[in-house]
């Protein structure tokens, strides 16, 4: 990954080359008038684009290389209130040999646990070059104070999190507190130290596409290394025309800053012809600059399954059914 | 890392191609008594099929049958029988959508995606459309009693082939027409198989007969005395022969002509989607749509903004074989066509215009022009006057809303016109001024049978779609009863 903003003055300070948006986030009504000065999102448009994008074929070696490509790029997750470290050492064991069966197979890029099973994950994964992230900041309603969510991250990168995943303040976004929102995407970052922060937007309760937008560039210039459509805990999740909203955002503010952030979709995708049709997405909106696992990720649990019945589908010419993946 | 699309080609056998094709009259298929021509495929120049076309005796057969049907079998099946066949119709053509599809793209040269998700499914839902009109012509606003004109010679262009023939039999028949279709002498395979469609569901012969042909078989159609009627899409030259032809001779006409449309991007507008929208409007179908958004008109303070989006956004677009399902740009239809854009392309360069292409290879075979970008071009410049019917894109810009009215509207045409910005009142300010038939706001090329379609000026008169297509096929009378 890119190297990464660590101290909230430097957060929206510009990389050599780009454009200066230090006075953005200064105060409330400078970042209103930026956040609200973007371009609007037509709605029907943007599904249409969407839903465009969805038709491309993608067969044959084409599919080879997309499967192999969306496992690596999963965020295995597991988030439960009846998470277990049986649960988590079962799963990271998957996370580093996806298929016992075919070495050839990739390592997904990272687990994703709640903060107080991140030791043993890493314990689990040690040496393996999965990652491991760790949702935090009161996930997923983030409805606690500032102190309080800044030491679950705290406790999260103690316990050897490489990647943290934050939630962002829904209630003061829509209330128009944008400042509020930025400065605890700061706050959390500088929390982070060396780990990775994903914001995760929680798309489904923001509704509009226009504020997708505005959220997606409040979190980017904030300083956040991806930005996150959702916690999974609200439906809808990652939706299409959300997607394509997002890598656009991150699109506009590499092609502006020089700064290349990342994107993660999570919730609900569930199948190899959903996580491909994303992938072509990402392709042509963003671009191959975004396909790479330092790049763009996809948060699943069940996802990762189908993505192995298909690769078995494409090596063997049969599919071989549910019991010959792994449950974990 | 590098996401390759491997190839993904529909299959061509599922075009059920025949050696040769001939015309169909009076309900029985037959050669016709006109040169036998080949019928090639746009995107590699090799032959398709062999059609012996009409001659004009064929015509005067054809014109005979559909008198004889419309003053026997047709006028006699009750309105509910005429809407029966046209849902049947619009089903048979549903069955064969795939068919149909890579029949279309084979000889039309389009992307089979365009021909798959477009010409074929808005082809059948106009049948559909107006087989739910046929028992309520009452009910239409034509007064209690509209009646059908008679039988109507249809003339239609190769961009769309099934798909405008679908809008002109669709509502003819509804309304009690009978028709002898002509379609273009380059795409005549479609409308062929529309005919078997019609064929095998039983319509009354002679109810509607297609005359593959030439131009000799068109203005043999339009001077033909048993004709009630002209219905005529195409260029305004030929829409200009075919007005003084029927002068006089008490022909109803309406004509679906030429367009140069203006695409109006105002400051405020959603960027992204106005960018897909001026990729749609004039890369669909490689810009052989006569409502094409052709000129774009951008506002000055976002020119640089917009058309660097666009570049990146053409960058993406897909040239090749029509059958892959992953192509955005197909062939140009023939190599008249092709030479037509080229000319018009080479006069921008000449008055001064910025060429820009995406890089994108072109095929060694076939008719080929890349999506091509013009900016800084002038009302003057004849790439901003004429119609190009192809994808070639001239960008001027506007300062105020006034301003881009006056342009859009600088032009002998009226076809249709896109608007984008995020204030409505902006939009129904700028549409109440805008003198074009179909305005689009926040979109552009989209068709649908409810709406209606048509020009202003030299784009035509009449509307093809919606209720206000049945008039063009409709004797409207005053009817007072005592």
């Amino acid at each position: 990954m890119s190297a990464t903003l660590s101290t909230p003055s430097a957060a929206v300070s510009a990389p050599a080359g780009g454009i200066d948006w230090s006075h953005v986030g200064s105060d409330n009504a400078s970042l209103r008038r930026f956040l609200h000065g973007l371009p609007g999102v037509d709605q029907v448009g943007a599904e249409a684009r969407a839903a465009a994008l969805a038709t491309r074929s993608i067969k044959t070696t084409a599919k080879a290389w997309a499967i192999d490509a969306a496992i690596g790029m999963v965020d295995l997750t597991t988030l439960e209130g009846a998470d277990t470290p049986g649960k988590v050492r079962s799963m990271c064991a998957k996370a580093a040999r996806p298929d016992p069966s075919d070495p050839s197979t990739p390592a997904v890029a990272a687990v994703c646990v709640y903060p107080d099973l991140v030791a043993t994950a890493v314990q689990a994964l040690h040496g393996t070059g999965v990652g491991v992230a760790s949702v935090a900041t009161a996930f997923p309603s983030g409805r606690a104070a500032r102190k309080t969510k800044l030491v679950d991250v705290a406790d999260a990168v103690a316990a050897g999190a490489t990647e943290i995943d934050m939630v962002i303040d829904r209630g003061a976004f829509l209330a128009g507190h944008y400042s509020q929102v930025f400065d605890e995407i700061v706050a959390t970052k500088a929390a982070c130290g060396p780990a990775h922060l994903k914001v995760i937007l929680e798309t489904g309760e923001l509704v509009t596409l226009d504020s997708v937008r505005r959220a997606s560039w409040l979190a980017l210039l904030a300083g956040g290394d991806f930005i996150k459509t959702s916690t999974g805990k609200i439906a809808p999740a990652a939706t299409p025309p959300v997607a394509l909203v997002m890598l656009q955002a991150a699109r506009d503010f590499a092609d502006r800053s020089g700064d290349v952030r990342g994107v993660k979709l999570a919730g609900g995708i569930r199948t190899s012809k959903e996580a491909l049709r994303y992938l072509v997405m990402v392709n042509e909106v963003a671009g191959d600059r975004w396909l790479s696992p330092d790049k763009f990720r996809f948060g699943a649990s069940t996802l990762l399954n189908d993505l192995l019945q298909q690769r078995h589908k494409l090596t063997t010419g049969a599919y071989d059914g549910p019991d010959y993946v792994s449950l974990d | 890392m590098k996401f390759e699309y491997a190839p993904a080609p529909e299959s061509r056998d599922i075009a059920r191609l025949k050696p040769s094709y001939g015309i169909f009259v009076d309900g029985k298929f037959r050669a016709g008594r006109g040169e036998a021509v080949k019928t090639i495929n746009p995107a590699t120049e090799e032959p398709l099929a062999e059609i012996s076309e009409a001659a004009g005796s064929d015509v005067d057969d054809a014109v005979k049958a559909a008198r004889r049907a419309y003053e026997g079998a047709w006028s006699k099946t009750s309105p509910a029988g005429r809407s029966k066949y046209l849902f049947r119709i619009a089903r048979a053509i549903q069955e064969r959508a795939r068919e149909l599809a890579v029949l279309e793209s084979l000889d039309n040269g389009k992307p089979i995606k365009e021909s798959r998700d477009v010409d074929v499914p808005t082809a059948a839902a106009h049948f559909f459309y107006y087989a739910g009109w046929a028992d309520k012509l009452g009910y239409a606003g034509f007064g209690p009693n509209p009646r059908p004109i008679g039988v109507a010679g249809q003339i239609i262009p190769w961009n769309f082939p099934l798909l405008m023939a679908a809008w002109k039999i669709a509502p003819a028949l509804a309304t009690g027409n009978t028709v002898v279709l002509k379609p273009a002498e380059t795409t005549p395979l479609t409308a062929i198989t529309l005919a078997e469609i019609i064929a095998e569901c039983d319509l009354p012969p002679g109810v509607v007969n297609i005359l593959p042909g030439g131009p000799a078989v068109g203005q043999a159609l339009v001077d033909h005395p048993g004709v009630d009627k002209i219905a005529f899409t195409g260029s305004t030259g030929v829409g200009k022969m075919i007005q003084k032809s029927v002068a006089a001779s008490g022909k109803r006409v309406s004509l679906e002509l030429g367009g140069k449309a203006a695409n109006i991007i105002f400051d405020d507008a959603p960027i992204d989607q106005a960018v897909e929208g001026i990729v749609n409007g004039i890369f669909f179908n490689q810009g052989h749509v006569c409502c094409a958004g052709s000129r774009l008109l951008v506002q000055e303070s976002i020119h640089d903004e917009v058309i660097d989006a666009l570049h990146a956004r053409l960058e993406t677009l897909r040239m090749g074989d029509p059958l892959d399902k992953n192509t955005d740009i197909g062939a140009i239809n023939s190599a008249a066509q092709l030479a037509r854009i080229r000319a018009l392309a080479d006069s921008g360069d000449d008055e001064g215009a910025v060429r820009w292409s995406p890089e994108c290879p072109i095929p060694a075979k076939g008719f080929w022009f890349p999506p091509t970008v013009f900016t800084g071009v002038s009302q003057a410049n004849r790439i901003a006057r004429e119609e190009i019917f192809g994808p070639v894109l001239s960008v001027l810009t506007f300062r105020t809303p006034q301003e881009a009215v006056d342009k859009a509207n600088n032009t002998p045409y009226g076809l249709s016109a896109g608007i984008w910005t995020e204030k409505g009142s902006r939009i129904l300010w700028t549409a109440n001024r805008l003198r074009a038939g179909v305005v689009w706001a926040n979109t552009f090329n989209r068709f649908d049978p409810t709406s209606p379609f048509g020009g202003y000026k030299e784009s035509g008169f009449g509307r093809e779609g919606g209720r206000h297509g049945l008039a063009s096929y409709l004797e409207s009378e005053a009817y007072l009863a005592q």
